[in-house]
């Protein structure tokens, strides 16, 4: 670890604690719903502690209080024992009964505020501008709903119940021995404080191992991530044996940093046990000491008593100790929660909505109550008035400025033109600023200068959802859902008929090979398209959008899996597709963008060139060099 | 299963033997200590014997050290043979894989690899290192404790036998119905996991079709079921405590009962019979033996729950590679000619599977440059798939040199044909680092030349650091065009008889693909090259082009031939004309 790593850390950490105490009383919030069970928890665990201490000292109330008067009976009378053991019996009975129930209303709101904690989560992530989804890792963010929910339940449900009734153990286990002898329950408060301090020590290694342990084991299970991924390269290119060594020495590595970790927790048991069984010997020594000078007034029954107890005393620390781990851990996990339902979720101010329109008598556009197949902006002013506009895909912007982060600009002075029917396309190298201005389109970011206009009507004002759902979109990365191919076209409409689908799949070309599998449209998928070619996948995304029927399309190298032979039998789809839409498309494939009605070349986030093929040819551009291949594109 | 487990302790028999032993003799330690407290009890405060209790004392202090020493070196046994148990497992796992032809990656997911790879081996090590402690320590100690009860008193010892049958038929109960739920709850998370990890990968298509409440919707589900079978595992799995704590006090109850009438026959001397101090004992041993009945328990539904990654790790490593050299191979390619004779094939093991190749004959001479064209699913790759013998033809032959390829020594045969995969993949390394893939041992000079062949040179020279940029993992920080030229580098570095391409220029600009193509012609005359493309324009000047239709070869000519008696090449070129970006 260098310096920098280090400090990376240590600020972390710090962090972290600052903020334990808030997390703590946000975590009290949720539970907060529990307040009746909790009350009952609480004195459940107490019910449970006490007995369990009542329990310990049981036996000696027997021997002195029973057997040996007993012993000086000459006919020994038992129904006082068997009275008093009948009580017990009683009493141990709440005990278990309240141990039973405390665990069990405790895994309801364990599980309970999990749920809530995860569903909220989940719905607060569903939330989040897709800037969020750009700027943080995949893994760390699902790590958030498996790993750290995961601890914050264990400490809910087992380390809370424990630690309370360990703690509940040892004020009461501590009375007592402050009642039976002052001076004895003295050398026991020094011996646990050394026992606190063992294992602060040894845990505290452990910790910073188990970290090397989890750092490791990132390696490694990133090097397979690699290696599995490029296994046919491997193999392509014989580096089996160089591959195998490389793994070996971080395998290595890992076994040694888990070795190490696994030591430390696993001594840390034997020794806190014994040092247990050492302060029985120094208590029965220092008692045995006391109690023949007489000093404290200690007697041999109370030796015995304190014995017993001291037993009693250790082993909930011993217990505590160990949780304070899991609960520092859990707190972590839970702090990174709250992290994450802290973000900022997308804003939308936007007030004009999509409804269902149609023509009046007097020839009006109006709000209608079904599905006519004509749509209106409806746009409600300040006077109280509504003016509807009819949806027709008309896009503008005007110089448009945009950057991912305040200080660099990717997109200067864009301005540009879509009519309703419109082909736009988009031509240049990777990094010219292409899918941002899509990006832009449906709102996923929104723009630092400028204005962006949709039917005439500022982008600001409307509402997300209803401007997303005018807009159609198929991406290179298809991303499909796990579920049937039906599902997953229909995922365009929910409310599209059996028939509808079937129709959106044949317009992409993709009836035919959904037809010859085995389960037809009822094959399940997964996300990654499971068996199904990346070309397969882009026929259903398609499929997907024209079950959609949006007004504007966006098609950001929607057909770049596609052999150019499939994708000339897909074109006639993809042509029935584009009819009467505005369509924004990408691609790398001048032959795809050819017949677009403006094509803009971009450079570094300026349009260098537009206008459509046969004026760009003249023009001798750019777009000239890039079609005659005299020029590449990245 | 268990046996081919075993096979991989290898160099950590020793710790792993050692550990139950030494947790033995921690067990016996720790049997003993109650024993010498009772004693000192007994015989010195009871009695106020001071030098009793100092000796008694130092015996109890030199027993709980040597507990320590027992238990802390179990631990640091344990811990060394669970981590390199796990090791081994990795190392064997991951050697297998290497292993592996491309039939067998293509029966696992790269996904499943991965997590049998990384999560089932930490449950098999957490497993291993339950099994080495805690179920020698439970039943040893179970052993002792009631030789022990049984020594101190029989008939008092009896009343454990009338418990622990209790104690067990609960905790099977407990086990029955928690396992089940359990094993819903893991097969839920994994749901869980996907929902998220598509959402996250898929959100641009969430949000740009509105279905946030749908995808809530399918969350609120998963978790839903995720509460409602842990909430009953978890039910099942707790009431063990309160039973436990039932067993203990109902014994603690009968021990008194019994015990108190047993000691006022005996007058409570120990020379007579029982006596408190006993009775004491024999509580801590009735602790003793249902705690570690209980704990018995737990390492079983511990190692029931890590049966299911136990057995998805020995099927990796039961995996069979299915390409292996046979005996006395041929090390020497001689020429780079290659024959189809008659080859079928097909993906699927089973002799019905869908024929994917068939009639395949072919043949081409060393040196030539062969096209090959078609549709999507046509089966190119799988051609060209069998010649480095990535793949074992069903049917029929594949020569190379003149020599059936299953003669040859794999390495000796790959190294002789370097394939540019479809889906290519660089790793995390400088650039220098992923040319050298091809030969390690190749000068800075060498590498540069094939660079400049491949046409990349140029582009690597613009990078920060020119050819010592690093390469993030799976070449996401250069281009697709970037990445297949580099990848087409790899391959020429090691100057093989035969190259081929498949698909691999297919992001590249149709000039820079001419380049290349003109290098290929003038720096490397003598290689075969079989180039698959989409673009007619990348195969146009070949010496032969192949179309593929269906998994059959239903032309082969030059361009010319092809565009007069072909159809399917003809439609083919048409589309691309009317595209209009051949102007060559």
């Amino acid at each position: 670890m260098n310096k920098q790593q280090r400090a990376a850390r240590a600020a972390a950490a710090s962090r972290g604690k600052k903020v334990s105490g808030k997390t703590i009383k946000r975590l009290m919030e949720y539970v907060r719903k529990y307040k009746a069970s909790f009350v009952v928890v609480v004195v459940c665990i107490i019910l449970s502690a006490v007995t369990g201490v009542i329990g310990s000292m049981f036996l000696q109330v027997v021997i002195d209080d029973y057997i040996t008067p007993l012993l000086k009976q000459a006919v020994p009378d038992f129904s006082e024992l068997f009275r008093a053991i009948l009580i017990m019996a009683g009493i141990y009975l709440i005990g278990v009964v309240a141990t039973l129930l405390y665990n069990r209303i405790m895994i309801i709101i364990s599980e309970g505020t999990i749920k809530r904690l995860r569903d909220e989560m989940f719905e607060h992530m569903q939330s989040l501008p897709i800037k969020y989804f750009d700027t943080h890792a995949f893994g760390d963010t699902m790590s958030r709903f498996s790993n750290d929910t995961d601890t914050l339940r264990q400490m809910i449900s087992q380390s809370i119940p424990q630690v309370m009734s360990s703690l509940i153990t040892i004020v009461a286990v501590l009375a007592a021995m402050i009642m039976t002898s002052w001076a004895l329950t003295l050398l026991t408060l020094a011996f646990v404080v050394l026992m606190i301090f063992v294992t602060g020590r040894i845990g505290g290694k452990s910790g910073s191992y188990f970290a090397k342990q989890q750092e490791d084991l990132g390696i490694v299970n990133g090097y397979i991530d690699e290696m599995v991924n490029g296994q046919k390269v491997v193999k392509v290119f014989c580096h089996e044996e160089k591959s195998k060594q490389e793994f070996d020495a971080l395998n290595e590595k890992l076994c040694k940093s888990a070795t190490a970790a696994h030591t430390f927790a696993n001594i840390l048991m034997p020794i806190m046990g014994n040092l247990g069984n050492l302060l029985y010997v120094v208590i029965a020594i220092a008692g045995g000491a006391f109690a023949l000078s007489g000093f404290g007034g200690l007697t041999l029954g109370g030796i015995a008593a304190f014995l017993q107890l001291s037993r009693s005393f250790t082993n909930p620390i011993t217990q505590v100790s160990q949780q304070i781990n899991m609960v520092v851990m859990a707190l972590a996990g839970a702090d990174r929660i709250f992290e994450l339902m802290d973000e900022q979720p997308e804003e939308d101010h936007g007030y004009v909505t999509l409804v269902n329109a149609q023509y009046n008598k007097s020839g009006e556009l109006c709000e209608a109550e079904m599905n006519t197949g004509i749509w209106a902006w409806k746009h409600p002013h300040e006077d109280g008035s509504v003016t509807y506009t009819r949806l027709q895909g008309k896009v503008e912007f005007f110089d448009v400025d945009f950057g991912y982060d305040e200080k660099k600009t990717v997109l200067h002075n864009v301005t540009l033109e879509a009519k309703p029917g419109q082909k736009l396309a988009f031509v240049g190298s990777t990094g010219a600023g292409k899918t941002t201005i899509t990006n832009l389109i449906n709102r996923f970011y929104d723009i630092a200068d400028g204005k962006i206009r949709y039917d005439d009507i500022n982008i600001n004002k409307i509402k997300k959802s209803d401007l997303r759902r005018s807009l159609g979109m198929v991406l290179q990365d298809t991303n499909l859902f796990t579920g049937t191919i039906r599902e997953n076209i229909r995922y365009g409409n929910l409310n599209a008929t059996d028939e509808e689908v079937y129709a959106a799949a044949r317009l992409a070309n993709a009836d035919t090979f959904i037809n010859q599998l085995p389960h037809g449209y009822d094959t399940v998928i997964s996300g990654d398209g499971g068996s199904l070619s990346q070309g397969q996948c882009q026929l259903i995304a398609i499929a997907r959008a024209a079950v959609a029927d949006p007004p504007v399309m966006i098609l950001d190298e929607a057909t770049s899996s596609i052999d150019t032979r499939t994708e000339s039998i897909v074109q006639s789809g993809m042509d029935a597709l584009m009819s009467g839409r505005t369509v924004f498309v990408i691609a790398h494939r001048l032959s795809t963008v050819r017949n677009s009605d403006v094509i803009m070349v971009l450079e570094q986030g300026r349009i260098i060139e537009r206008g459509n093929h046969e004026q760009l040819i003249a023009e001798r551009g750019k777009y000239y060099s890039l079609y005659t291949g005299a020029f590449e594109l990245d | 299963m268990i046996k081919k487990l075993m096979h991989s302790i290898r160099e950590y028999k020793l710790p792993t033997i050692l550990t139950p032993v030494l947790v033995s003799l921690e067990v016996a330690m720790e049997v003993i200590i109650p024993l010498l407290m009772s004693m000192l009890i007994d015989y010195g405060i009871e009695r106020n014997n001071m030098d009793y209790i100092i000796n008694m004392g130092l015996l109890l202090v030199a027993c709980a050290i040597l507990s320590l020493f027992f238990g802390a070196m179990a631990g640091a046994t344990a811990a060394k043979a669970s981590a390199g148990f796990a090791k081994n497992l990795r190392h064997d796992m991951f050697y297998t894989l290497q292993d592996f032809s491309f039939r067998n990656i293509d029966n696992f997911s790269n996904s499943s690899i991965i997590t049998r790879l990384t999560t089932d081996v930490t449950n098999v090590q957490n497993a291993y290192q339950m099994i080495t402690r805690m179920a020698v320590r439970s039943p040893i100690m179970l052993a002792f404790s009631l030789v022990m009860s049984f020594s101190i008193n029989p008939g008092m010892a009896l009343i454990f036998v009338g418990v622990i049958p209790i104690l067990l038929v609960g905790m099977i109960i407990i086990v029955k119905i928690a396992r089940p739920a359990f094993e819903r709850v893991f097969k839920t998370y994994d749901k869980m996991n996907n929902v998220v990890g598509e959402n996250l990968r898929g959100i641009r298509v969430v949000k740009a079709y509105v279905r946030e409440d749908l995808e809530t919707q399918k969350f609120r589900k998963v978790s839903g079921d995720i509460y409602k079978n842990f909430t009953l595992a978890q039910k099942a799995l707790i009431t063990c405590m309160p039973l436990m704590m039932l067993c203990i006090y109902a014994c603690m109850l009968l021990i008194s009962w019994f015990g108190a009438g047993k000691i006022v026959d005996s007058g409570n001397d120990p020379a007579v019979g029982f006596t408190t101090g006993q009775l004491m004992s024999l509580v801590s041993y009735a602790m003793q033996i249902l705690m570690s009945l209980m704990m018995l328990a737990m390492v079983f539904v511990m190692i029931i729950m890590s049966r299911a990654s136990a057995e998805r790790v020995v099927e990796l490593l039961d995996e069979k590679s299915d390409i292996k050299d046979c005996d006395n191979p041929i090390f020497i390619i001689k020429d780079g000619s290659i024959r189809f004779d008659n080859v079928s094939f097909s993906y699927g093991k089973e002799s019905n599977a869908k024929p994917c190749l068939s009639d395949i004959n072919l043949d081409i001479k060393s040196g030539e440059t062969v096209g090959i064209i078609g549709g999507t699913g046509s089966s190119k790759s799988s051609l060209v798939q069998l010649i480095p013998r990535l793949y074992d033809v069903n049917g029929g032959a594949v020569y190379v040199g003149g020599v059936n390829v299953k003669k040859y020594d794999i390495e000796s045969l790959r190294s002789e044909v370097a394939m540019v995969l479809q889906k290519n993949v660089l790793f995390s390394g400088t650039v220098s680092d992923n040319i050298r893939w091809g030969d390690e041992h190749a000068t800075q000079q060498e590498v540069e030349r094939v660079c400049k062949l491949a046409q990349a040179d140029e582009f690597i020279r613009q990078m920060p650091d020119g050819y010592d940029t690093m390469i993030e993992q799976g070449g996401s920080n250069v281009s697709g065009g970037q990445r297949q030229r580099l990848c087409i580098a790899r391959a020429l570095l090691k100057k093989p008889k035969i190259i081929i391409l498949d698909d691999s220029t297919s992001a590249v600009d149709t000039r820079t693909d001419a380049l290349i193509r003109e290098a290929f012609a003038n720096e490397i005359p003598d290689t075969t090259k079989l180039i698959i493309a989409q673009r007619i324009s990348s195969v146009q000047h070949a010496d032969k082009i192949v179309v593929m239709d269906n998994g059959k070869i239903i032309a082969v000519g030059t361009h010319e031939e092809l565009m007069k008696n072909n159809e399917i090449y003809r439609e083919i070129y048409i589309s691309q004309q009317k595209g209009g970006d051949e102007d060559e």
